[in-house]
């Protein structure tokens, strides 16, 4: 069989898994979203975190809501990075500096997974599980909430801007979809191979005579949220490369379904939320779009492995495992990068220059293809309005979706939303190559230098997590600014996602006309697409060419 | 407690509300913390190490080639690569994890496909291993070229196991059929016929030899 039909007997069995699933469990999150009932656990759950689950809230209040509870999670963490030693169960592993706690802090909080350091050398199994893993479920929970605070924005007609309870919402998706889901995949995950036991890393002698760690871990309960909540944040330097994350390839067809089948299934949760599910089938449709064509495009760019090491070679396997081979490395690296999970099962910056232009794109586009666990949905909504907008401004007419008027104060947020991102990453990258600090962390100069900068901050923008690695980002200078990427590039737009769920609230529904643009045809997903396009397109082509499109040509 | 105060205006008001909700969200963080954080991971350890003991203490094999979970048995993990330089045993990939296969430091090379040293050091590797397995250079796999993602890769394909037979047959004075036996053994196709690629096993495959030898 040629390698081209095999890759597209992978891909096949992805898509039928996520075919069948989306469907059930977009009904599942659209249930747990919507249901007056608390379950008997959660209402024990409210009792002794002093919460009121049914108080409806004001979408300020909402907001203030999740960044409280965002700054206690930023604290604990730090806290737990600058303690770890004296916790129970740390393996030996000495307390992080307060640059890198405060790097990881935020990126575990903001569900990018930035990771600076090596797991296996850095971090105790405490820290891992009570600390990391927490904020795995926890920081994905958020996300989903996003959106249904923004669905219900839509939804509501002439409101005082309630859009929901952040608690009841964060409690529910944590304990009726992220935890059943998890502890399911984890035991997978076990019976595949990977590790589960609370044991420290022991030294053994090999066959040959030399000699080698046996690692412990609660890997395979870390593992399972890692994916399925869009994390990445690996147990192990190596990521889901490593052969205790991610043993064989069947393993990594479900690590890569894991990962795409919440951000795939929201939009029908969205579209049953606001009562027309076909809104959420072209949102699926312009997503699977964007997702098909990067893998089509990145496993092409492995498998034809341009490029002069990969000339060389004769293969673009360096940095690729040989379970995994070309296919299932470009398959794992196009979902992770555009469902901003960032784990990785080959290393991006040895991939060859199409392919690893085509992994910052997929994170350029604003992690919307299908993005991460809620960012990804509320994200392309944005896009939506913009499109409306857009095509309002074409015919003359006021701009209306879902029943909801356009109008200045709307797309003002919706501008300032899609504005953040590219802001962050431009001038995250720009100050780090105008310092002897920032430039002192690439591996290698030239175009591929630029690239690795340019990764680092597209990846901690979009609170994706992926990198780059050759780029050394355990530094003070690096930790600070990649951690104020992450924050910036993770609360501002949900601040701003969640004033417009409140003005739309607020809003009365006005009745479909004749002049209303309908935004389930396939013509709209075409124009949906196009402008997600675009909008990337004039804000980092220029970037893009100095990076990848010179490497690709040279 | 409320948690929709009513609307204010003044600044302190707004930062008073801040840290009330912060205060909540502290106290709804170390709830979650014990669930998700202790009581799940501890849950999924305890089934894990009754369902599967073998696979959730790390695939340890003994020198025998059996299943194991004592450490004080182990050689090895069935899924971890190690380090095989001797001209008796088959070789694994390039390895970019410490001094090579050292787990503490899993991780690859991260060079870029322009990069002028990974093109010099795959260079070299070739002219090495078509000298070790007297072949053309031509016929050297890509896998043995390159260093994989994690440094720890357990497996190389096929073509580059079936390109050691010779020699690891003559050092050990085995008949070639004989280890091509062996290889064939160890050979492990795609699964469900399309997922990853086909691959050997080093630590399993060098198992099997040591085993057959004594």
């Amino acid at each position: 069989m040629s390698a081209a039909w095999v890759a597209i007997g992978q891909i096949a069995i992805v898509v039928l898994v996520l075919a069948a699933a989306h469907r059930p469990l977009g009904d599942h999150m659209f249930r747990t979203l919507t249901s007056p009932k608390h379950l008997t656990v959660e209402r024990w759950g409210y009792r002794v975190m002093r919460v009121e689950p049914d108080a409806e809230q004001r979408w300020s209040t909402y907001l203030l809501s999740l960044l409280g509870f965002s700054m206690a999670s930023v604290l604990v963490l730090f806290g737990l990075g600058r303690v770890q030693d004296r916790l129970p169960l740390d393996i030996g592993m000495p307390r992080l500096d307060p640059a890198g706690a405060w790097n990881t802090a935020v990126s575990f909080v903001t569900n990018t997974n930035w990771q600076w350091y090596s797991g296996e050398a850095t971090a105790g199994h405490l820290f891992q599980m009570a600390g990391l893993a927490v904020q795995n479920f926890v920081s994905a929970a958020v996300g989903i909430a996003v959106v249904a605070a923004l669905a219900r924005g839509f939804a509501r007609s002439g409101t005082d801007s309630r859009v929901g309870n952040f608690w009841a919402d964060l409690v529910r998706l944590t304990v009726r979809v992220l935890l059943p889901l998890a502890f399911v995949a984890a035991l997978v995950l076990v019976a595949a191979g990977v590790i589960q036991n609370l044991g420290a890393h022991t030294e053994i002698s090999t066959l040959a005579g030399g000699s080698q760690s046996v690692l412990g871990g609660p890997v395979a309960s870390q593992e399972a949220i890692k994916e399925l909540g869009t994390n990445g944040g690996g147990f192990f330097n190596a990521n889901s490369a490593h052969p205790f994350e991610n043993p064989a390839p069947w393993t990594n067809a479900f690590e890569v379904v894991l990962l795409l089948l919440i951000p795939f299934s929201l939009p029908r949760t969205f579209g049953r939320m606001v009562g027309d599910r076909r809104q959420g089938w072209a949102i699926l449709a312009a997503m699977s779009t964007l997702w098909i064509a990067a893998v089509g495009l990145l496993t092409w760019a492995e498998i034809a492995a341009p490029g002069l090491a990969p000339t060389a070679a004769g293969g673009a396997m360096e940095g690729k495992e040989v379970r995994f081979g070309e296919a299932a490395s470009a398959l794992f690296a196009a979902s992770t990068t555009m469902t901003s999970t960032g784990a990785v099962n080959s290393t991006h910056d040895s991939l060859t220059a199409p392919g690893g232009g085509v992994a910052l794109v997929g994170m350029l586009l604003g992690e919307v293809s299908p993005g991460g666990v809620g960012s990804g949905l509320y994200g392309m909504v944005v896009l939506i309005v913009v499109s409306v907008f857009l095509a309002g401004l074409m015919v003359g007419r006021t701009p209306e979706y879902l029943g909801k008027k356009i109008g200045q104060r709307e797309i003002t947020l919706v501008a300032l939303y899609v504005l953040t991102m590219p802001a962050v990453v431009l001038i995250g990258s720009a100050v780090a190559i105008s310092v002897p600090a920032g430039l002192a962390g690439q591996l290698q100069g030239g175009p591929h230098g630029l690239t690795e900068i340019v990764y680092a901050f597209a990846s901690a923008g979009n609170n994706n997590g992926s990198a780059f690695a050759g780029l050394t980002v355990g530094t003070p200078f690096y930790n600070t600014l990649l951690g104020l990427a992450m924050l910036i590039g993770r609360f501002v737009p949900i601040a701003l996602v969640l004033a417009l769920a409140g003005r739309l609230a607020q809003q009365r529904k006005v009745p479909e006309g004749a002049g209303t643009l309908p935004t389930h045809t396939p013509l709209f997903v075409g124009l949906l697409v196009t402008v997600t396009l675009v909008v990337v397109g004039l804000t980092f082509i220029p970037v893009l060419s100095l990076g990848p499109v010179v490497e690709s040509l040279s | 407690m409320s948690t929709d105060p009513r609307p204010r205006y003044s600044a302190g008001a707004d930062t008073l509300a801040f840290v009330r909700q912060s205060w909540a969200g502290l106290r709804v963080l170390l709830v979650l913390t014990v669930v998700l954080g202790l009581v799940y991971p501890l849950a999924v350890t305890g089934i894990a190490q009754l369902a599967f003991p073998w696979q959730s203490h790390g695939s340890l094999v003994s020198l025998t080639g059996e299943r194991t979970t004592s450490r004080d048995d182990a050689v090895g993990s069935a899924l971890i690569g190690q380090g095989f330089d001797g001209p008796q045993w088959f070789h694994p990939r390039p390895s970019a994890a410490g001094d090579g296969y050292d787990t503490l430091a899993s991780a690859g090379s991260n060079l870029g496909p322009l990069n002028s040293g990974l093109v010099q050091a795959i260079d070299e590797r070739r002219a090495a291993v078509a000298t070790e397995e007297s072949v053309d250079p031509s016929e050297v796999p890509v896998d043995a070229l390159t260093a994989s993602a994690s440094g720890l890769d357990p497996d190389i394909s096929p073509a580059y196991a079936r390109l050691q037979v010779a020699r690891v047959a003559a050092q050990r004075g085995l008949t070639p059929d004989d280890v091509r036996v062996l290889v064939d053994g160890a050979t492990v196709g795609r699964d469900l016929g399309v997922l990853g690629e086909p691959r050997v096993n080093v630590l399993l495959l060098n198992l099997a030899l040591q085993t057959m030898g004594t």
